[in-house]
C-alpha cells in the first residue's frame, strides 16, 4: 500500500489536521510502511470469523433517563474552561460562511 | 527526615505511621522534596501538587490520629497526566490541553483519594498515551533513573520512573497496549493491566476505548494487590464495568504456587532479536517456579504476532474518533483563525506532537469509506483469533509466563526515527491487551549494565488473584 501527498492532504482534511508540505511528505512515506505491515492481517484466515467488537461481555447496560444537574461551583469551573465566552455562554467561530 | 521515604512500599510507610516512626506530613514532604531534588534530570512530573498534598497530608495524620487510617492513607502517589484530577491541571502531556484543568475526578481517583491517600502531583507520559519510550511528550523525555540516558519506556513513563526513584510510594497509569507493563518493566517497578472492565475508565482521558484500562504502578505485587483491592468494582459511570465481587487480592498471596500449571508461548521465547541478557533472567524465574512445584508447559498461541498489527488498527481508529473532541472549541488551547475549520485544523496541529497526528491519520484513512472492511474489521476479526488463541491455552493452563519486553531500556534516540522499531517493543505486552485478558509485569532482575528486567504474568480473564498470587511467587522466589 503507498499513499501519496494527495492521498495525504485527503485524510488530513477529513481529520482536521493542518498539515506542514514537510509533513505531507513524512506521513505520504510513513503511513505507507506502516498499512504494508498492517497488510500481513491478510494472511490470516478470517472466512466465518464474527469480529470482535467489544472484550467485556456485558450486553444492554442501561440506566435510567434521568437529567442530572451540575451545581453552581461545577458549572462556574467549566465556563471558566471556555476559550471564548459571552455572558457565560461558549462563544464558537461562525459556523456558516459568508459567500 | 531522610529523603529515603518515598523507597518505602505503601506496606511498609503504612507501618510506619501507625508506628508513629513519620507522620504523613513527613513522608508527603519527603517525596515532594526528592521531586524537586530529581525532576529537573527525570522529568517524571509535569504538575506538582506542594499546598493540595500538605492539607490531604495533615488531613491524613488526623486519621491515623483517631484510629481510623486504612491502608492507603497518609501514602503519597503520583497519577499519569491523562487521567482527570478534580482542580489539578491534566494536559495528557499535549499543549493542546496544557491550560485543562478538570472540574472532577477518574472514578479511581476519587476512591483513591476517598482511602485516604496524598496526591502530589501529575506525571509526565507519551502524549495521550501514544508511545512506548515516552518521547511523544510535549514535554520532554522521561529519563530512567537507572541510567538516565536511556528511556522510561512508555507510555506511563513518568509513573514508573517516579516510584523506583523514590519520588511517590505508587502511581495510578493507564494501559491500552502496554503502557504500564512496558515502563514498569523498563523501570523495575511492579504494574498491573486489570481485566477490561474491572476498573473504571470514567475520567481518563480514551484512547481505545475498546482496549483501555486504569491501573497501578508499585514497588511490590502486595502494593499492587492493595491497590486493586480499593480501585476495582462497578462504577455505575462506566458501563463496561463489571458487577463481579472484587477479591481481597492482598489476603490471596501467600498461598502456595505448587501444583499450579504454567504456559510458555513459545512463540514469545522464539523471537529473533530478543536480548540475551531478557531470556536468561526470563528462565531462570521460570525454573524457580518450577523448584517451586508448578508444572511448566509449553504452549502455543499461534496468531501472537498478528496482535501489533491488530492493535495498530484498532487504536488509531478508536483514537482518531476519541481525538475529534479535542478541538480547541470548549477546552484547552485555540489557535483562532479566520474560519471554523481553520481554527480546529490549526489548533489540532499547534496542539498534538508528530505521533498523535500519525495516529488520527492512520485511523482517519482506516475508517474511511471503502477501507473500513478491510483495516478496521479485518483487525477485529483478527482480534477474535487472539482471543481464541488464549481460550484455549487457557484450558490447560492457569496462567502464562514471558518476558514483558524483548530488550531492557534502550538509549533515548535510538528508535525515534523508526516508526516500526518502536511499535515492535509493544510485541509481548500487545496480545493481552487485545484478548482483554489480566496482565502483570513484575521485576525479574537486572543486567549486567543495571538495567532491569520485567516478567509478564498473563492469567485469565477477571482472574486477577492467580496472577498477582504468582507475581509475588516470582519477585520472592529465587533459583
Amino acid at each position: 500500500m503507498s499513499l501519496t501527498r494527495e492521498d495525504i492532504r485527503g485524510i488530513a482534511n477529513l481529520a482536521r489536521l493542518s498539515l506542514t508540505p514537510e509533513e505531507e511528505i513524512r506521513y505520504a512515506e510513513e503511513l505507507s510502511v506502516v498499512l504494508s505491515y498492517i497488510d500481513t492481517l491478510n494472511e490470516v484466515d478470517t472466512e466465518g470469523v464474527e469480529p470482535t467488537t467489544q472484550v467485556g461481555g456485558l450486553i444492554d447496560i442501561v440506566r435510567e433517563d434521568v437529567a442530572k444537574h451540575s451545581d453552581d461551583e461545577t458549572r462556574k469551573k467549566i465556563v471558566a474552561l471556555f476559550p471564548h465566552s459571552e455572558k457565560n455562554m461558549l462563544s464558537v467561530p461562525r459556523v456558516f460562511e459568508d459567500q | 527526615m531522610p529523603t529515603e521515604l518515598g523507597k518505602l512500599s505503601i506496606k511498609q510507610a503504612h507501618t510506619g505511621l501507625l508506628q508513629k516512626e513519620f507522620s504523613s506530613r513527613e513522608l508527603t514532604e519527603a517525596c515532594l522534596t526528592k521531586i524537586e531534588e530529581r525532576n529537573k534530570e527525570i522529568n517524571a512530573f509535569i504538575t506538582i501538587t506542594h499546598e493540595y498534598a500538605r492539607e490531604s497530608a495533615a488531613h491524613a495524620d488526623k486519621m491515623i490520629a483517631s484510629g481510623s487510617a486504612g491502608v492507603l492513607t497518609g501514602i503519597p502517589f503520583g497519577v499519569k497526566d491523562a487521567i482527570c484530577t478534580l482542580d489539578v491541571r491534566s494536559t495528557a502531556s499535549s499543549t493542546i490541553l496544557d491550560n485543562y484543568v478538570p472540574p472532577y475526578d477518574a472514578t479511581v481517583i476519587q476512591r483513591i483519594k476517598d482511602a485516604g491517600a496524598v496526591l502530589v502531583g501529575k506525571q509526565n507520559c507519551d502524549a495521550f498515551g501514544h508511545g512506548a519510550s515516552n518521547e511523544n511528550s510535549m514535554y520532554g523525555p522521561v529519563k530512567n533513573p537507572h541510567d538516565t540516558t536511556k528511556v522510561s519506556g512508555g507510555s506511563s513513563g513518568g509513573s514508573a520512573a517516579a516510584v523506583v526513584d523514590g519520588q511517590c510510594i505508587f502511581s495510578i497509569g493507564e494501559d491500552t497496549g502496554g503502557s504500564i507493563r512496558q515502563p514498569a518493566s523498563l523501570c523495575g517497578v511492579a504494574g498491573l493491566r486489570p481485566t477490561y472492565g474491572r476498573n473504571s475508565r470514567y475520567g481518563i482521558m480514551p484512547m481505545a476505548s475498546s482496549l483501555d484500562v486504569v491501573g497501578p504502578i508499585a514497588k511490590t505485587v502486595e502494593d499492587i494487590a492493595y491497590l486493586m483491592e480499593v480501585m476495582a468494582g462497578r462504577d455505575p459511570k462506566d458501563a463496561t464495568t463489571v458487577s463481579d465481587p472484587v477479591p481481597k487480592y492482598s489476603e490471596l498471596l501467600d498461598r502456595p504456587v505448587k501444583g499450579m500449571r504454567i504456559g510458555v508461548p513459545k512463540e514469545y521465547m522464539e523471537l529473533t532479536g530478543m536480548d540475551a541478557e531478557v531470556r536468561m533472567i526470563v528462565e531462570s524465574k521460570i525454573k524457580a517456579l518450577e523448584h517451586a512445584g508448578c508444572e511448566i508447559v509449553e504452549v502455543s498461541l499461534p496468531h501472537t504476532k498478528y496482535a501489533i498489527p491488530v492493535y495498530y488498527i484498532l487504536v488509531p481508529s478508536e483514537d482518531s474518533s476519541n481525538l475529534g473532541r479535542i478541538d480547541g472549541i470548549r477546552y484547552g488551547v485555540q489557535t483562532t483563525a479566520d474560519s471554523l475549520y481553520e481554527t480546529y485544523a490549526q489548533s489540532r496541529a499547534n496542539g498534538f506532537p508528530e505521533e498523535v497526528k500519525r495516529r488520527i491519520m492512520i485511523g482517519t484513512y482506516a475508517l474511511s469509506s471503502g477501507y473500513y472492511d478491510a483495516y478496521y474489521i479485518k483487525a477485529q476479526k483478527v482480534r477474535s483469533r487472539i482471543i481464541e488463541d488464549f481460550d484455549v491455552v487457557f484450558a490447560n493452563v492457569d496462567a502464562l509466563i514471558t518476558p514483558t519486553s524483548p530488550f531492557p531500556a534502550f538509549g533515548i534516540g535510538e528508535k525515534k526515527g523508526d516508526v516500526l522499531a518502536m511499535y515492535l517493543a509493544d510485541i509481548f505486552v500487545s496480545p493481552a491487551s487485545v484478548a482483554g485478558v489480566p496482565a502483570l509485569s513484575v521485576n525479574g532482575g537486572m543486567t549486567k549494565n543495571g538495567l532491569p528486567v520485567g516478567i509478564q504474568i498473563i492469567g485469565r480473564r477477571l482472574d486477577e488473584a492467580r496472577v498477582l498470587q504468582l507475581g509475588h511467587a516470582v519477585e520472592t522466589l529465587h533459583f
